[in-house]
């Protein structure tokens, strides 16, 4: 049994950074990252952290400073919200195109105009494309392993790819509370030595991102994916090893809570997840046969897992806290597209997106929303699509 | 304390990574319309066109005078325009 | 007669390697030479977008025998300050970490992560090549055009500003070292990397670097060039360090202006001056002056 503290999300990460034994963060404060950056900066200066901090002048280069630090073989970890995200944006595909591990933790916050501090996952899901693997946190507990996990993972050779961590603003990042902190000795320990596929530090001549011709560039990010395709099983492993060293997982890519014999799946990941939870909770009392898929790592997408738990079901109603102008939620499109890899039948798949520029969507909302998709069904009708459920 | 670090190849391992090769242009000697020739009698060895050549291509030996690797001399002429003695000049390439 | 040593160390004849796919008459390996002079193999240059990332080569095959990291436009000071602080760290401390960037990446899209750079003073050199516009893309003006001088985004007006001192800017960070240097006077650019070598800090070295085709002139012409843009005080030779200014050899004479060559000889070669009429001139030769008046206020 680990030490147990009193932390918020932010400090969570702070701390995730210290076990893990971190060499170089360079940052630059946001609202509501910015306690990460300061509680970090206090633990080094008190001397409980051996790192250095680079107090970068913009986003956009404390991604760069925290790649410059990795290529020379650094562990890094960096971290932003919102607007520093879409600032640091060009960063994060030169990251993972480089094939050089490294963390970041994103406090999502929504876009702007009009200023807005509160969280949705537009500024996540924006990184969608990058080649990152993107996980989401559903508590502070969850927050701190994995930051630690995600280091385990980046630096294993079947990926040799960065790491993004989301957590919710406010909701996590500023309410504390009990995390365990697993022993430092351990962690270290267990994470091993950093490697990395490649180093440019003088030992040797090598130059990175020449000029590529068209196959070349295509078969460089083929291997990418196949990286990326590979990371499903190394979340897996390392999941499940990090229960039986430190005591918790979390099931891999994807928490499945009431799944075995539901008839109806509710998607959804981040911080919500847990008042989708309790809602369901309560449709269980009442005899609704529905389960809650938390989507841990969006990136791989976890279809063959999703697939497992959705294959017998007659509805999945997905709840996505961001929407993609023009279409819809992000979660829902890949579900669908997960699920059809496995079948042309698809079940009566629903999106409902919520939340968006921080709007509270408390456990009654959920129970609504979900007990009027099921009911729809079970009339032999069929539920809209998608809709944007708004409440003031 | 600082991490240990290992460095261990990917296992998919093609890597955005050059290493140094003479040549990355190909034979940038055919790029020339006018080649410069060395007059080693007029040569005072100072090694100012060794020093200047933008391609590196001039070796200049006190027993040899100013040597020219043809193959890659890409025939810009800053060698004969540098030379305090007029030892070299541009010739119409053939 | 003959010498029996070179002026320069041999180590200048194995890192840049023959057959770039650089311009003919391009200044930029040339000053790669006088680095490895200085470093010869035991360097990582960090390169963003500008005509180097093309010059050293495609991939898999790299024309500098020393270590490159290509990155995002903005970043190489940023990259650079990663990558110090990294090994330092480790304790490696045998290679040189050198920002290699044109004045696009430096004066215009780079100048946030310069200045942070700078200002945190992390140990490492950046040198900015000064070709006095967008060459990669095409010969667009940059903050370092000088006045008057066409290019494809000022092609019939000429750049109606004069050209932006970076040099004094990173005076005013107050770094360990600034220098100014030129591709004409190699012996004089290797003191100043030698002279900064030995500094720990942040150091800057603007590299006035004469662009054949984006200037217009015949490539023969590009040590010629440089030389005429000191001869005729266009481009003065210091190096700031100490607090205060050090004129270099090669400038010295040029402190009185009748020993300095009528500006029209340096202007004459260059087609992107082709346009200029008596009264940019006369702008033109107010801006040496004036130059130069800073210089002695400095010194």
């Amino acid at each position: 049994m680990g030490k147990k503290m009193v932390l918020t999300g932010n400090y969570a990460v702070a701390y995730a950074a210290k076990l893990a034994h971190v060499d170089i963060v360079a940052a630059y404060p946001i609202t509501p990252q910015t306690t990460i950056v300061e509680k970090i900066a206090e633990l080094i200066e008190k001397g409980e952290m051996d790192a250095t901090m680079i107090r970068v002048e913009s986003e956009h280069s404390a991604l760069a400073a925290t790649f410059g630090a990795a290529v020379a073989g650094a562990r890094v970890l960096t971290a932003t919200s919102s607007h520093g995200l879409m600032y640091m944006h060009e960063w994060l595909h030169w990251f993972s195109r480089a094939r050089i591990p490294g963390v970041m933790a994103i406090v999502t916050r929504t876009l702007a105009p009009p200023w807005n501090i509160w969280s949705d996952h537009t500024d996540f899901y924006g990184q969608r494309d990058t080649g990152w693997l993107l996980a989401f946190a559903m508590d502070n507990q969850e927050v701190l392993d994995t930051v630690i996990q995600a280091f385990k993972i980046s630096e294993d050779p079947r990926v040799y790819l960065p790491v993004l961590i989301g957590l919710d603003a406010f909701i996590l990042s500023h309410t504390s509370m009990p995390v365990e902190l697993p022993d430092e000795d351990r962690v270290v320990e267990w994470l091993g030595p950093r490697r990395q596929g490649y180093v440019i530090d003088g030992r040797e001549p090598l130059a990175l991102g020449n000029l590529a011709w068209p196959e070349d560039t295509e078969e460089l990010f083929m291997d990418l994916e196949k990286a990326m395709e590979e990371s499903y099983n190394v979340i897996k492993e390392v999941d499940r090893e990090y229960g039986e060293l430190f005591g918790r997982s979390y099931g891999g890519l994807i928490q499945c809570v009431h799944c075995s014999d539901a008839k109806y799946l509710a998607v959804s990941t981040g911080a919500w997840s847990g008042d989708l939870i309790e809602a369901v909770n309560m449709l269980r009392e009442e005899g609704y046969p529905v389960g809650v898929l938390r989507v841990r790592f969006y990136r791989p997408f976890p279809h063959r897992d999703i697939w497992e738990y959705a294959r017998g079901v007659k509805g999945v109603i997905v709840y996505d806290r961001a929407i993609s102008f023009g279409a819809w939620g992000p979660l829902y499109t890949d579900t669908v597209a997960g699920l059809y890899n496995y079948t042309t039948k698809l079940p009566i798949i629903s999106n409902v997106i919520a939340g968006v520029g921080g709007v509270n969507v408390p456990h009654e909302d959920f129970y609504r929303l979900t007990k009027e998709f099921i009911d729809t069904i079970e009339k032999g009708e069929e539920p809209p699509r998608i809709k944007w459920y708004h409440r003031r | 304390m600082v991490n240990k670090l290992v460095i261990e190849k990917p296992l998919y391992n093609k890597l955005p990574l050059a290493k140094p090769k003479i040549g990355v242009a190909g034979k940038t000697g055919t790029w020339r319309t006018e080649k410069p020739v060395v007059n080693n009698d007029k040569c005072k060895r100072c090694y100012l066109c060794e020093i200047y050549c933008p391609v590196n291509v001039i070796r200049v030996e006190p027993e040899t005078g100013a040597v020219i690797d043809y193959d890659y001399c890409k025939g810009c002429g800053l060698c004969a325009d540098v030379c305090p003695f007029n030892a070299i000049e541009m010739v119409p390439e053939d | 007669m003959s010498q029996a040593k070179p002026p320069l160390p041999y180590k200048m004849r194995d890192v840049v390697l023959p057959g770039d796919a650089a311009c003919p008459g391009c200044p930029i390996p040339m000053a790669w030479k006088v680095l490895s002079a200085v470093f010869g193999e035991k360097m990582i240059l960090v390169i963003p977008a500008c005509c180097s990332s093309v010059v050293v080569g495609p991939y898999p095959n790299n024309s500098l025998k020393a270590s490159i990291v290509h990155v995002a436009f903005a970043s190489a000071a940023a990259v650079a300050s990663g990558i110090a602080e990294a090994l330092r760290r480790r304790g490696v401390n045998d290679v040189q970490v050198i920002a290699w960037a044109g004045d696009g990446g430096t004066a215009d899209i780079g100048m946030a992560s310069l200045s942070g750079a700078a200002e945190r003073n992390h140990d490492f050199i950046y040198i900015m090549y000064d070709n006095e516009a967008y060459m990669n893309t095409g010969i667009q003006r940059s903050s370092a055009t000088p006045y008057g001088a066409l290019t494809t985004t000022t092609p019939i007006i000429g750049k109606t500003e004069h050209k932006k001192d970076v040099a004094r800017i990173m005076i005013a960070h107050n770094v360990p070292y600034v220098a100014t240097a030129s591709i004409g006077y190699p012996h004089d650019l290797y003191a100043k990397l030698q002279r900064a070598k030995n500094i720990r800090g942040f150091k800057f070295i603007h590299l006035h670097a004469p662009c054949p085709v984006g200037w217009r002139f015949d490539p023969k012409y590009t040590v010629r060039v440089a030389k005429l843009a000191v001869e005729t005080g266009m481009w003065i030779l210091y190096e700031y360090y100490d607090r205060k200014l050090h004129l270099s050899p090669p400038s010295r004479p040029y402190l009185d202006p009748s020993k300095r060559k009528p500006v029209e000889e340096y202007l004459k070669y260059q087609g992107r001056f082709r346009r200029l009429t008596p009264e940019k001139i006369e702008e033109i030769k107010k801006y040496i002056e004036q130059n130069w008046e800073w210089v002695k206020r400095l010194m």
